[in-house]
């Protein structure tokens, strides 16, 4: 491939900057670019990690991070796999650095709040190997529950914060981040956004570096075991480390300045300087790659030399706060919004109006087309018993979250993974007696797994009689059908042991577990009602695999079809929000001339394309009017 | 080639956008061009309204179109051709496949899918370009083909020469329906060619 034009500057080379080799070894890594290759950020951060010769990479899958894993998982020299939660990816990737490895976790945001506990104390023991953990944000959540800025963190554990600005950079600085993280025996925090990671564009190709820690089993015990007395050695060279990182943080090439129109300086990091460069490209601008700890002579003398100085950054006025506290005027959050993704457009008319574009477009009335649940969902058979019920439905993080949107509207909350049996749990002890009955938990395979078990052992231990269904698709599906523990497959496709959900519900106490067929409607409705009137814990393992799964989609589709001439327009399948039926209406006088009842107002319609043949509709059809098909 | 056009490509998650994305944009880095493009994958795609942004030029920085600053809009289906049109501008050319996606207000009658919903867009000013790609990609003898067909219609408003298309077509589809991706491709440019 030929690719004439570069972002030049995102192309740096560190090779020859000898400075970054910093406080006590010497850089090993060459980084000359042999070639180049079209890659989207996380394909970008694989071909990385790859390239800094990672031993072992573990994660949960999370948008917008998840395809690192994927695309990592084809080099055979890395072990890759899928933790059950982050908090175990990320203590798979400190064992692997403690024995010498480079390791990488990799997470969404609020995956990082799961890994906080090993994260800040990993601060203090440091490793061997090279630790990078990675946290993918999401602002304006495109697919998050909320946009937390996990820059803080960086703050927060006293280390070290690497953030790229887009595919190219992504891909070198975390390579760098390795040899950062064994200079300074500290875990590097590498943050990335949705429009890094789901960006593609043109990245050099490097060579595998050469590393020079020794892999092998070894006891530290002054910085591996954190007993008080370690600690508190430990947390003094926490301090040391900082002071020595700051130091390197004013001389490294991830921090650099870009002359230009001094009137009007700026300050920016990760995509936003990308905005900036194209919002302002006459103007000044410091370029922050490390962005924890922060250079403040560097900041202090390019403030100095521009007449008036904007930070802009997304989400969190985290470089703003810094730069204050340092006594520094500038402008930031009171002209650029601290809520959603910014744009070229939002930072040019919020510092310059005077070049916003005029006359624009107003959007048009549209109906809306939110994402719903696929045909064939085994989710939605569930659901749409659920929504005909009198119950509070406490739901958790999924594609069953969709549950949620009409017409079944059967989803009453949702905060964060596992939450969603401790809150049922929580919920019947303050309603009070009587009131198991109105609460039902909802979770999938993968997320029970991840956050659900502890949950479920506490509603054992203290009593609850709350009805918990587990949505058992198999599979990870909303990020993109990745197997989990419950699968029976790795992340490389090997087969292993499944985790029997039924087996382990039974082992933690629970008496009553039912395992049922979601796509049967009727048997739904009879076996939930049983379990939900019950007054003691049960639990419903409604079992039917996604139907995005490849060897699904493999198969022979059969469809379903509608005997027009025998629907009697009750609407009972089109409640279900299938994507494949349609309601038709009548037009005036349709009806009768058709051959149907005059009151009758229209008829449903199968597409036999879109239909994925799992039969829910044709459960509930009393009219004979839904058949399945031959195989086509 | 120093200024950066933008290519907005939309329509309803499962259609096969981001392909159309893809082989547009590395014949676009085969003939020469800085490109970025962004999508947005997760929740969104389960049979929602799906984007992805295309940018070329010199040198790109940003991966986002502005809004009012699309300077081509690929809309694989009508009323996602409208749904975007705060990113278009009157000079704007939006090419359209004529395939109507039911919405779930629609599907379930609680909504009406608007009439002449294009009408929004040339009473605008805006040059609209209409395919049928689903009958381009049927006659080509493999109705998976249409998302083909309209790169093929698109390919003709740039300056990329259609060999490059058809060498990157080559590289990217499975080699036993090459012969109908080709013919959809050339199919979609002679419908594109307004």
């Amino acid at each position: 491939m030929v690719v004439r034009a570069s972002t030049s500057n995102l192309h740096r080379d560190f090779s020859n900057e000898p400075e970054f080799s910093g406080v006590q070894r010497t850089l090993t890594m060459t980084t000359k670019q042999n070639s180049t290759a079209w890659m989207s950020g996380n394909e970008a951060i694989a071909r990385g990690a790859w390239e800094a010769g990672v031993a072992v990479a573990s994660g949960y899958p999370g948008t917008p991070s998840t395809e690192i894993m994927e695309y990592l998982s084809a080099y055979d020299s890395v072990y890759t796999e899928w933790a059950p939660n982050e908090k175990v990816g990320l203590e798979v990737a400190i064992g692997a650095s403690f024995a010498g490895g480079r390791a990488l976790a990799t997470m969404k945001h609020v995956g990082l709040n799961v890994a906080a506990d090993p994260l800040f104390t990993a601060s203090y023991t440091g490793g061997r190997g090279g630790l990078v953990v990675l946290t993918a944000d999401d602002p304006s959540m495109h697919s998050s529950q909320n946009e937390q800025d996990n820059r803080n963190y960086a703050l927060a554990a006293k280390i070290p914060m690497l953030e790229p600005s887009d595919p190219a950079e992504a891909k070198e600085f975390l390579k760098q981040a390795f040899v950062l993280s064994e200079e300074l025996d500290s875990p590097v925090l590498f943050r990335i956004t949705t429009r890094i990671a789901h960006v593609k564009g043109v990245v050099g190709q490097g060579q595998v570096a050469e590393t020079t820690v020794e892999r092998g089993i070894e006891k530290h015990p002054e910085k591996f075991v954190m007993l008080p007395a370690m600690a508190r050695t430990r947390r003094v060279q926490v301090e040391e480390r900082m002071r020595q990182c700051r130091e390197l943080a004013e001389k490294t090439p991830f921090n650099v300045v870009e002359d230009g129109d001094r009137r009007r300086g700026f300050i920016t990091s990760g995509v936003s300087y990308l905005y900036v460069k194209e919002a302002f490209p006459e103007a000044a601008v410091l370029k922050l790659g490390m962005c924890w700890p922060l250079p403040e002579r560097k900041i202090r003398a390019f403030a100095s030399s521009v007449e008036e100085l904007f930070v802009v950054e997304e989400l969190d006025p985290f470089l703003e706060t810094q730069i204050k506290a340092m006594g520094i005027a500038c402008r930031g959050k009171d002209l650029i919004p601290a809520i959603g993704e910014l744009n070229t457009a939002i930072v040019r008319n919020a510092i310059d109006p005077q070049r916003a574009p005029q006359n624009l477009f107003e959007p048009v009335d549209l109906p809306p087309r939110p994402p719903n649940m696929c045909a064939g969902c085994p989710h939605r058979g569930i659901f749409f018993t659920l929504s005909r019920m009198k119950v509070f439905v406490s739901g958790d993080i999924g594609c069953y979250t969709l549950g949620f949107l009409p017409p079944l509207n059967a989803l009453d909350s949702t905060v964060c993974m596992g939450a969603s049996i401790p809150m049922a749990h929580g919920m019947v002890k303050a309603a009070g007696p009587g009131s198991h009955d109105k609460v039902v938990s909802v979770i999938g395979d993968s997320t029970f797994v991840h956050s659900g078990i502890t949950g479920l052992i506490n509603s054992v231990y203290n009593g609850s009689a709350a009805t918990l269904i587990i949505l058992d698709n198999r599979i990870t599906a909303m990020t993109g059908q990745q197997p989990n523990p419950a699968s029976g497959n790795t992340i490389r496709g090997e087969a292993v042991q499944a985790l029997d959900l039924e087996a382990l519900c039974r082992a933690v106490g629970v008496k009553h577990v039912r395992v049922l067929n979601p796509h049967d409607v009727p048997e739904c409705r009879k076996v939930i009602r049983e379990e939900v009137e019950r007054d003691e814990m049960s639990v419903i393992i409604a079992q039917a695999p996604c139907v995005l799964l490849p060897e699904l989609k493999l198969r022979k589709p059969v469809s379903y079809y509608t005997n027009i001439d025998n629907c009697v327009g009750c609407t009972s399948c089109i409640r279900l929000g299938c994507p494949a039926i349609s309601w038709n209406p009548f037009a005036e006088g349709e009806a009768e001339a058709r051959g149907y009842k005059k009151s009758q107002k229209g008829y449903s319609r199968i597409d036999e394309v879109l239909c994925n043949d799992c039969g829910q509709c044709a459960s509930l059809c009393k009219f004979n009017a839904i058949t399945r098909g031959e195989p086509k | 080639m120093d200024a950066i056009r933008n290519i907005l490509f939309s329509g309803v998650g499962g259609q096969g956008i981001l392909l159309a994305s893809e082989l547009t944009a590395e014949a676009l880095l085969q003939a020469g061009y800085d490109v970025k493009k962004s999508e947005v994958h997760g929740m969104a795609q389960r049979g929602g309204s799906v984007t992805a942004q295309l940018r070329y030029g010199a040198r790109v920085y940003s991966p986002l179109i502005e809004p009012g600053a699309a300077d081509i809009q690929m809309a694989f289906e009508m009323m996602e051709a409208v749904r975007y049109l705060p990113y278009l501008h009157a000079g704007s050319t939006v090419i359209v496949n004529t395939q109507m996606i039911l919405p779930p207000s629609v599907a379930t009658g609680r909504a009406a899918y608007p009439e002449k919903v294009l009408d929004e867009l040339t009473t605008r000013g805006i040059r609209v370009i209409d395919v049928d790609a689903f009958t381009i990609a049927k006659q080509a003898g493999e109705v998976r083909t249409a998302n083909v067909a309209l790169v093929g219609a698109l390919s003709v408003h740039l300056d990329v020469a259609g060999d490059i298309f058809e060498s990157v077509i080559e590289t990217r589809v499975p080699e036993r329906f090459l012969k109908e991706n080709l013919k959809a491709f050339t199919a979609g440019r002679e419908a594109g060619a307004r």
